[in-house]
């Protein structure tokens, strides 16, 4: 098979493996307002899945809702089914904080800790108990950032505050922040709006790498960045999953008409 | 060189492209090459081995055209990015017309081998290995992204016009000397006329590597040495002699 037919195939091995995260009828209400209806989708492994959609669409709600964010907001109330390798994350019997470390968030805008550079990275393996030593730490410490593409810049200075980093590298640093704890999905919430595009290109390099390692589910009001970055994605409007499919066949050949005039900025 | 995109999966599709259209090239060269071969020995094995072959050139065509609509959903590809896929799916199209001819030369070669020879088939592996070399050049300049080359290749199908000229009246000549001649002349003057198209696909790619390289069209309009279409060959006494309209 020729180079760019090879790098073109489409995915889709005669029996698929189960998914990394799963929700099934997933039901989200804001008080009395329903924000999401029933939403069955799958999220693959080693694979960036992106949920692209009009604003208020309820992307970033179930985004919120693969690592139980939405618990934090008071009137918010879930139902349905969450699912993380196949074990529902809203069962009684499940420690939310062991989620959120096996499940990351990257949020819009840049929020490093008022700490060193160090301290920004070391916090969470502290706190769930993953390193304790120095020499654990300073091993944590240094692969987290390798592996954002932060260490050659920060190398020297880790004990500078991490918000005296530029816009770009203080994502990479949040970014290394969620790598860390070892999670096995990365939750993004529109994490190069506040970027400029260089910055932004890089953290799509980085994207790119990381899905080796990790599945990454990322919000995007960019379609343009979700048809870069992403192997599947899905589209939301008004609460409701309208298409999911791999990202090649979402923005040339959409089955859904309103997938297609959302892509092609017919509307939204 | 010029740097890589920050994103590196974007350089890797794009050499991809590039790399289809490599492949394709060089089994045009290879067609082109066995059809003339065919029809200098009369080899009709190797005709029909020109023919099947053609079908892998449109198959590798399709995975161009699928790549190069896909990198322009999904990269939004700007200036010569844009540029690049552009011309892919335009120089894809070329050489797939290419080998196209290349394998009605051998359809041809098959028929003519069961016809006694005629003198100016000669001409034809003449004319053929000009528009290999012609095809050869100008493939290399698309690779190497070579504008002064590809110009050169753009000029230099004056010579195959002008060769393909004199093949023309040469069968005319030849035909009316003798009908029998008839059926073998006619099969070589659409050979030659093939070999001719062959080399207006290769000045046409030539026009798109300088607009890949320069951005603009390639203005100027070429050197044509191909006035066949205002041909008259009178019969004569004795020999023919060619004349033409003012």
């Amino acid at each position: 098979m020729s180079v760019v037919a090879e790098h073109f195939e489409a995915r889709g091995p005669a029996t698929e493996p189960s998914p990394k995260m799963e929700t099934r009828a997933l039901d989200v209400f804001y008080g009395a307002k329903q924000a999401l209806y029933s939403i069955d989708l799958s999220i693959r492994e080693n694979e960036v899945t992106a949920l692209i959609g009009p604003s208020g669409c309820g992307k970033s709600t179930y985004l919120r809702c693969l690592n139980r964010m939405n618990d934090t907001i008071p009137e918010c109330r879930v139902s349905g089914e969450v699912s993380l390798d196949g074990a529902n994350i809203y069962d009684i019997n499940v420690d939310v904080v062991e989620v959120r470390a096996r499940v990351g968030m990257v949020f819009q805008k840049p929020n490093p800790f008022p700490k060193s550079i160090y301290d920004n990275i070391a916090y969470g393996p502290r706190i769930h108990g993953v390193g304790w030593t120095r020499e654990q730490l300073d091993e944590i410490v240094q692969r987290s950032l390798v592996r954002a593409g932060l260490w050659e810049e920060v190398r020297d200075r880790l004990d500078e505050p991490g918000t005296g980093l530029s816009g770009g590298q203080q994502q990479r640093l949040c970014i290394a922040r969620a790598i860390a704890v070892n999670p096995e999905v990365i939750l993004m919430d529109e994490p190069c709006s506040a970027l400029d595009p260089i910055a932004t290109a890089r953290i799509e390099e980085l994207i790119d790498e990381l899905k080796v390692n990790y599945t990454i589910v990322i919000v995007t009001h960019s379609m343009q960045q979700a048809a870069r970055v992403s192997q599947r994605a899905a589209f939301f409007h008004l609460g409701v999953l309208v298409e999911c499919d791999d990202t090649p066949t979402m923005f040339t050949n959409p089955s859904d008409k309103r997938t297609q005039d959302y892509v092609t900025g017919r509307f939204g | 060189m010029e740097k890589g995109h920050i994103v590196s999966a974007f350089d890797q599709e794009l050499g991809g492209l590039t790399n289809v259209i490599m492949e394709m090239g060089g089994i045009a060269e290879a067609q082109l090459a066995d059809a003339i071969q065919a029809v200098a020995t009369r080899d009709i094995d190797l005709a029909e081995k020109v023919v099947a072959q053609d079908k892998r050139v449109d198959q590798l065509e399709a995975e161009v055209d699928a790549a190069a609509i896909q990198m322009l959903a999904l990269r939004q590809p700007m200036a010569g990015d844009l540029r690049q896929v552009v011309t892919a799916l335009k120089v894809s199209h070329m050489v797939e017309r290419i080998a196209d001819y290349a394998k009605n030369i051998a359809r041809r070669a098959t028929v003519l081998s069961q016809l006694p020879p005629i003198q100016p088939r000669q001409s034809i592996p003449r004319m053929g290995r000009l528009a290999q070399q012609q095809l050869k050049d100008v493939l290399d300049a698309y690779v190497k992204r070579d504008a002064d080359r590809a110009i050169a290749v753009w000029q230099s199908d004056r010579e195959l016009d002008e060769l393909y000229e004199a093949l023309f009246r040469e069968v005319l000549t030849y035909m009316m000397e003798d009908p029998r001649n008839i059926t073998a002349g006619t099969h070589v003057l659409f050979m030659a006329k093939n070999i001719e198209r062959i080399g207006d696909h290769a000045t046409n790619v030539a026009e798109m590597v300088y607009f890949l390289v320069h951005g603009e069209p390639l203005q100027q309009s070429r050197p044509k040495g191909d006035r066949t279409s205002l041909t008259v060959v009178e019969p004569q006494g004795g020999s023919a002699t060619a004349s033409e309209p003012e």
